[in-house]
């Protein structure tokens, strides 16, 4: 069987273990070099923008809301490789030109702001009306309520599932090989391009994604146990 | 201290509140009882305007809203400024402590120091008896605990008028007394409160004035004494039958 003459041969062996050995760096570098940072400035950017959005969905402001509500639905609506297509295959064609780093911060980004603003949205709406009173009695203005009173509750609620949405974003960073972004799968794809040891790169960079995802959700309950100070067991 | 005239409130096409007049003196205790949807609720969130009235005129101190005219968004805080409201359900900031809650408003709105602003807490809580209790977080606090908390985060505004909705009726009833207590202090040192409660021994033992509401409209008003023992009118003291 073809199975047990890979593991068979002592050569196959050795060279696989070499392979692995030198590719594991240059991985760990996309990681390092871009797939981290395209993660992380992807999801402030877009943390932020949802948080707009949430805000201006429940806003009096009818005009906000469509534009808000459209953006969501948009977003939600199409593949997020199309997407990544779009801007930076796509805008060329008009004279838009982004380097592929930028253009998968602005998709990414995107992205994130719509998902999350849905969840940010769920999460204030969840705060009950008595504290939005509580701090008008007291004479907040609607930004300081929002701001002291109603977020850092809601950011509670929502932890949970913004951390899911961190953790998905950590993995769909590999779809900007697609568009020559020099990340960790790209990376794979490369040196598994010269050498044909497919299944052993994409096995690591399936590892490495891996870790990073296990160390996050580590992150993740240490965040919650804080945040989870005032609220009795 | 307090003044209000011909007070209309209309949520849709439901008249909750058809023409208010009342004059409150100051440093006066007004109790307000009546059952349950008579719109004593909505007259204190009126005062504090956490409702806008559909018409009529609301006076505190030297400040006049009136509503027959239009009244825009930037008369309305130092208007609310001007009442400090205590709440049924107490809404107390849960991710604060009980010291937090008090100074959340002289930091946030004041922009008073922290410093001061902490003395000033700690001395509030002292007030109400919760020296020991100042780094609690409300789930740490009984429910008698967590109103007195409640009630000197408003008064670390300093407003001129305390209102009270029915601030014990959520309590079991071995911690209705420690409530009452503060809030009879407080009206012995001459706040101005308006008080929407059931409690007939505060009433009795400390307002100036019982106020029948029903139906939207002052049923009937006077000393407790006159309002409990001899009540005018048919409705008052069916209402009072029932609760007594
Ligand atoms: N925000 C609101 N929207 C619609 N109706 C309301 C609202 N608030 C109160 N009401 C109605 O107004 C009436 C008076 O309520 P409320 O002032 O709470 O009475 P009370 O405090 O005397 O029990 C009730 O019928 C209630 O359903
Ligand atoms: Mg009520």
């Amino acid at each position: 069987m073809y199975l047990s003459s890979i593991f068979a041969s002592p050569e196959r062996v050795t060279r696989l273990i070499e392979i692995g050995k030198n590719s594991f760096q240059p991985l760990l570098e996309g990681a390092i070099a871009y797939t981290i940072p395209l993660t992380l400035i992807s999801f402030i950017c877009g943390l932020a923008l949802a948080i707009f959005t949430a805000l201006a969905r429940i806003s009096g402001n009818k005009i906000l809301q469509t534009i808000a509500r459209i953006y969501v639905s948009a977003i939600r609506g199409t593949p997020l490789l199309v997407q990544l297509f779009i801007i930076f295959y796509g805008l060329p064609t008009i004279g838009v030109i982004i380097d592929p780093f930028p253009s998968a911060i602005i998709g990414f980004s995107l992205n994130v702001g719509a998902y999350a603003s849905e969840i940010i949205r769920a999460a204030i709406l969840s705060i009950p009306k008595g504290q939005w009173e509580a701090g008008y009695s007291i004479g907040m203005s609607y930004s300081q309520t929002l701001k002291r009173i109603i977020l850092p509750q809601a950011s509670r609620v929502s932890l949970p599932p913004l951390s899911n949405s961190f953790i998905s974003l950590v993995k769909d960073t590999s779809l900007a090989s697609m568009i020559l972004v020099t990340e960790m799968f790209r990376r794979a794809q490369e040196i598994a391009a010269t050498n044909y040891e497919f299944l052993l790169l994409y096995t690591q960079a399936a590892f490495i994604y891996w870790v990073i995802c296990f160390m996050l959700s580590i992150v993740q309950g240490r965040i919650e146990r804080r945040l989870d100070r005032y609220i009795s067991s | 201290m307090i003044n209000i005239k011909d007070l209309h409130k209309q949520f849709d096409q439901l008249k909750v509140l058809k023409g208010i007049n009342l004059e409150v003196g100051k440093g006066k205790v007004v109790v307000v009882i009546g059952p349950s949807g008579s719109g004593k609720t909505t007259l204190l969130r009126c005062l504090n305007v956490l409702e806008q009235p559909t018409s009529g005129l609301l006076a505190i101190g030297d400040q006049v809203l009136d509503f027959s005219q239009q009244v825009t968004k930037r008369q309305i805080p130092p208007f609310r400024r001007l009442t400090g409201m205590v709440f049924q359900n107490y809404n107390l900031f849960p991710h604060m402590t009980a010291l937090e809650n008090v100074m959340e408003g002289p930091v946030t709105v004041k922009g008073e120091p922290k410093e001061t602003a902490k003395e000033k807490g700690e001395m509030l809580l002292r007030k109400v008896g919760l020296a020991d209790k100042i780094g609690f977080y409300p789930f740490q606090l009984s429910g008698g605990q967590q109103q007195r908390v409640g009630i000197a985060r408003a008064l670390a505004m300093e407003p001129k008028v305390m209102l009270f909705d029915e601030p014990t009726s959520a309590l079991d009833p071995e911690l209705v007394g420690e409530v009452l207590k503060v809030m009879k202090d407080l009206a012995a040192e001459g706040m101005t409160m308006m008080v929407v409660t059931h409690e007939m021994r505060f009433a009795r033992e400390a307002a100036d004035e019982v106020i029948f509401m029903d139906g939207g409209i002052i049923v009937e008003r006077g000393k407790p004494e006159q309002i409990f023992s001899s009540p005018k009118e048919v409705r008052t003291s069916q209402f009072l039958n029932l609760i007594q």
